[in-house]
């Protein structure tokens, strides 16, 4: 381990915090994206498709 | 999906309308994804590198300096998706651009999460260097409310069912909101209390030396590239997010 100098603490909180929070926002923008997939594919698989995608 | 049928079946108009439709939008944006994603991988590495293991102790910050690699991009970015807030709210208002909500939405928790950071390590960095964690001066003030403005735009979205109706009010306090950003840039030259003014875009070029920029760069075109990707990414759920809405209106109405 480096030494961060006598307030290493702060250093390693502040890249602790912003590590979690990126990798949470990261998690959430992708879990939303699957959620919305996975709800898209169960309303096309009940057969309801938009009007510019029906066959008639 | 049906994304390529849905592309193809959209109208021919000009180059910049076929970009801003959203079938189109999900067509193209989705060959951003890959590259980008790789580039924020590097350049975090490359930036963190440099920020922890390969840069010098400032000689009157000492190591506190390397919060700064972490506090600039992000102090940065609360402005910068703010601004893109803003346009998307001209492109609603003006221009009833059909990709205008739908990125002002996307945008609204990422900028809420980059000022809450901002404020977390300036502060972190605030204690052992000016003796307190927080301040009433000017640049903290002003970041403290756009956080808050954040976070009522995203309570807005969320408070109407009709999204379109919800996109129109939000456009309008997003502008009204934009009247903080000059004060946010200037508050360091208006009221002289604690935060130093800007050191990286000033009229004689960065006022430090290349051992401490380059991480500074690094770390700002990384965060920068990394809002671009999930920006991306919440665009397309949200285009998403839309048609199962309507899908879901449709299967009622049968």
């Amino acid at each position: 381990m480096i030494d961060l100098g006598q307030h290493a603490e702060f250093i390693i909180w502040g890249y602790l915090g912003v590590a979690v929070a990126v990798v949470a926002l990261v998690g959430y923008v992708l879990w939303d994206g699957r959620r919305v997939k996975a709800k898209l594919a169960a309303l096309e698989a009940q057969g309801i498709r938009r009007r510019s995608e029906s066959v008639n | 999906m049906t994304q390529e049928n849905l592309a193809s079946a959209a109208p021919k108009a000009n180059w910049f309308s076929r970009l801003a439709h959203p079938g189109q939008f999900l067509a193209w944006s989705r060959y951003l994804i890959v590259p980008l994603a790789v580039a924020v991988v590097v350049l975090f590495g490359l930036g963190l590198w440099f920020a922890i293991f390969n840069s010098p102790a400032d000689y009157q910050m000492g190591d506190t300096v390397r919060l700064m690699y972490v506090h600039v991009p992000n102090a940065w970015l609360s402005q910068l998706v703010y601004g893109v807030m803003a346009v998307a709210a001209l492109g609603t208002l003006v221009w009833r651009h059909p990709l205008a909500d739908v990125s002002a939405k996307a945008a609204a928790p990422l900028g809420a999460t980059f000022t809450a950071l901002a404020l977390y390590t300036g502060s972190l960095w605030g204690r052992p260097t000016w003796g307190t964690f927080w301040e009433w001066d000017g640049r903290m003030t002003s970041t403290l409310v756009m956080l808050l403005i954040y976070l009522g735009i995203i309570a807005l979205w969320r408070a109407f069912d009709d999204q379109l109706k919800a996109g129109r009010i939000v456009a309008v306090v997003t502008l009204v909101g934009a009247i903080n950003i000059p004060v946010i840039k200037f508050s360091v030259d208006w009221w002289q209390t604690l935060h130093q003014p800007s050191s990286v875009l000033t009229a004689d070029g960065p006022r430090m030396p290349g051992s401490i920029l380059t991480p500074l760069l690094l770390m700002m075109l990384a965060f920068t590239l990394l809002f671009a990707l999930l920006q991306v990414l919440a665009m397309r759920t949200e285009i998403l997010r839309r048609r199962a809405t309507s899908l879901e209106r449709q299967a009622a109405l049968r």
